[in-house]
């Protein structure tokens, strides 16, 4: 069931479209924000449900885009930008060195699940080679010390 | 003693967006009235809606998000006299690999986008217009949502803007996650709630701009495009049209008119965000504004011009004017302005199969060729790494390309397809080499199985 005040917020969604389906995306973001950083099943058919939709369609639109999560991932998820400029700033070095770092591998989370340590596509933020993203916040120009600094900081939190 | 700063424009040149782009406050409606903010606008609800268009027509502006297509013929498409809803799409998608320069300009100039969009609603008589934003950009759309709600609380978002009886609303609409969702149609399909794929083109199915979102005729233009309407209006279309290439009245698709915002990266000492005149040498570019290759002892090898979707190109090539036509007839493209930089310790097969996996893993599935044809792609290049080479490897990586260019629903396909074949142009020896690395070793070694992750 979607709380009351998810409904709201949908309904403020719902007035900005001329169709209840374009609402669709904006309510997934929504329900992962409140679901830990992923959306299970139940929350894209509560999602279903309010938009008159059907859930297989939901579900089918939710696994296009990959910023959706299909699986619980960790509390912080490190997406580091593996695209060609940040592969020739050093990017493949950086993620490895931020796996063995955490003792996970790409696509892993840790035990404590504090981290999800995941390749990204072009994050678009070329000019500023390596760089990664923690949820909605970029770090950019990274090194091994920075990224260093960064991690140590979102452990202690 | 204080180190100069390097200038971040070539001198002499004009800065129409990014002139201002580092005043503090700059993104906060009353520093960018400070420096002439929405005047544009306040000028174009005194003109007549043909008058905008023309300037725009006169200003030679052509897309700035890829295709280049001339803007005016776009706004000029939506049917007159039409009384039902139409829109305004704004293409915020920025996922080219290589180009950041929309996101610099939402985070620090986000008016100019927003006075673009409020000018052009008026132009084409939308009510409403949508900034389909990626997924990533969470901050710069926090910054455009900010400024949007600012001009609303001065008058010039809302019900009769400036008391010109013309409404207009503005949302920011999030994408999650998908390049393809780029591309104009399957970026509509995304913003209606729908998977982001492609849609038929002319003369299957009828152009966004007859038939667009929730089937009304729809105007799709890049952030940067819109933003240049703003100066556009301010210094007028002609005046705009001095500066870039080709005779003052050469059709626009053979000429490049105004400035371009560039995003150099890789293997150089300065990448930044900079905007320079259409027509300048890419050695300027590269070389001026970018401080040269990043370490000194390791030599320039090859750029790709204008996004990772066009074709590399190479040091004969770097006094080719960086414009439309001046990079296309260098045999590339200028694309979305993302000009990448790679030195001598580069491998061209190794980045090539890291742009296959990019390509693979983006493609939305919905046309065989592309679908198929970029999973092979990645199969083969990763077999070549990993030391499986065969000889046929190379000739059989072309066939692909070949039949994925022109093949596929949409250019995706052919953003695949075409690095590649640049790469074989100028680097054939280098899969040559790794082809025969393979044979020496005499083993037979299977890609690891790396389809596109769901």
């Amino acid at each position: 069931m979607l709380t009351e005040d998810a409904k709201t917020k949908i309904d403020a969604l719902l007035a900005k479209y001329p169709t209840k389906k374009a609402a669709l995306i904006p309510s997934l973001w929504l329900m992962q924000a409140e679901n830990d950083g992923w959306l299970p099943r139940q929350a894209m058919k509560d999602v279903a449900e309010y938009l008159e939709l059907a859930p297989a369609y939901v579900e089918g639109v939710a696994t296009f885009y990959t910023m959706f999560n299909k699986a619980p991932i960790g509390k912080y998820h490190l997406e580091v930008c593996h695209n060609i400029v940040c592969m020739a700033r050093g990017a493949d070095e950086l993620i490895e060195h931020i796996g063995d770092k955490l003792g996970i591998g790409k696509g892993d989370t840790t035990t404590d699940r504090k981290f999800t340590l995941n390749g990204a596509e072009c994050l678009g933020a070329c000019a500023n080679a390596p760089c990664m993203m923690v949820g909605d916040v970029y770090f950019e120009d990274l090194t091994n010390e920075s990224v260093d600094r960064i991690i140590d900081e979102l452990a202690r939190k | 003693m204080p180190t100069e700063q390097p200038k971040k424009y070539i001198e002499g040149q004009p800065q129409f967006l990014f002139q201002h782009r580092d005043v503090e406050g700059y993104a906060n409606i009353d520093t960018y009235m400070k420096y002439g903010g929405y005047d544009a606008l306040k000028k174009a609800v005194t003109m007549d809606q043909d008058a905008i268009i023309n300037e725009v027509k006169l200003s030679g502006l052509r897309g700035r998000g890829g295709a280049g297509f001339p803007t005016f013929i776009k706004w000029n498409g939506i049917p007159k006299n039409w009384d039902q809803p139409h829109y305004l799409v704004i293409n915020a998608d920025e996922g080219e690999p290589g180009t950041a320069k929309d996101r610099e300009l939402m985070n620090k100039t986000p008016h100019l986008l927003v006075e673009g969009c409020i000018i052009t609603c008026f132009a084409i008589r939308a009510k409403s217009c949508y900034i389909y934003v990626r997924g990533e950009y969470m901050e710069p759309a926090k910054q455009t949502q900010r400024a949007i709600d600012q001009a609303y609380a001065q008058g010039f978002l809302g019900k009769n803007i400036l008391g010109a009886g013309f409404d207009c609303d503005i949302y920011v609409h999030m994408g999650a996650g998908s390049y393809e969702c780029g591309e104009e149609t399957a970026l509509m399909s995304s913003l209606m709630g729908e998977r982001g794929m492609p849609r038929h083109k002319p003369p299957a199915a009828p152009l966004p701009v007859i038939s667009g979102v929730w089937q009304s005729p729809t105007v799709v233009n890049n952030v940067e495009t819109i933003a240049t309407v703003v100066p556009i209006l301010n210094v007028g279309g002609a005046e705009y049209a001095k500066y870039g290439t080709g005779a003052p009245d050469a059709s626009p698709f053979t000429c490049s008119k105004g400035t371009k915002l560039v995003t150099l990266s890789g293997h150089v000492k300065r990448p930044g965000n900079y905007e320079i005149v259409m027509g300048t040498p890419t050695r300027d570019i590269i070389f001026g504004l970018g401080g040269g290759m990043l370490r000194d002892d390791k030599k320039f090898k090859f750029m790709i011009p204008g996004g990772s979707s066009v074709k590399l190109l190479v040091e004969e090539h770097l006094d080719a004017p960086y414009s439309y036509e001046g990079l296309t007839k260098a045999g590339s493209l200028l694309g979305s302005g993302g000009l990448m930089v790679f030195d001598e310790t580069t491998s061209v097969p190794a980045l090539m199969a890291r742009l296959s996996h990019f390509y693979a893993h983006e493609s939305c599935g919905k046309c065989t060729p592309c679908r198929e044809g970029t999973n092979w792609l990645v199969k083969i290049h990763d077999r070549l790494l990993a030391g499986g080479g065969r000889p046929e490897d190379v000739d059989i990586l072309l066939d692909i390309c070949n039949n994925i260019e022109g093949r596929s629903f949409c250019p995706l396909g052919d953003a695949a397809a075409w690095p590649i074949q640049g790469a074989m142009k100028y680097f054939r020896h280098e899969y040559e080499e790794l082809a025969r690395q393979g044979m020496a070793a005499n083993r037979r070694t299977f890609a690891p199985l790396q389809m596109a992750a769901v």
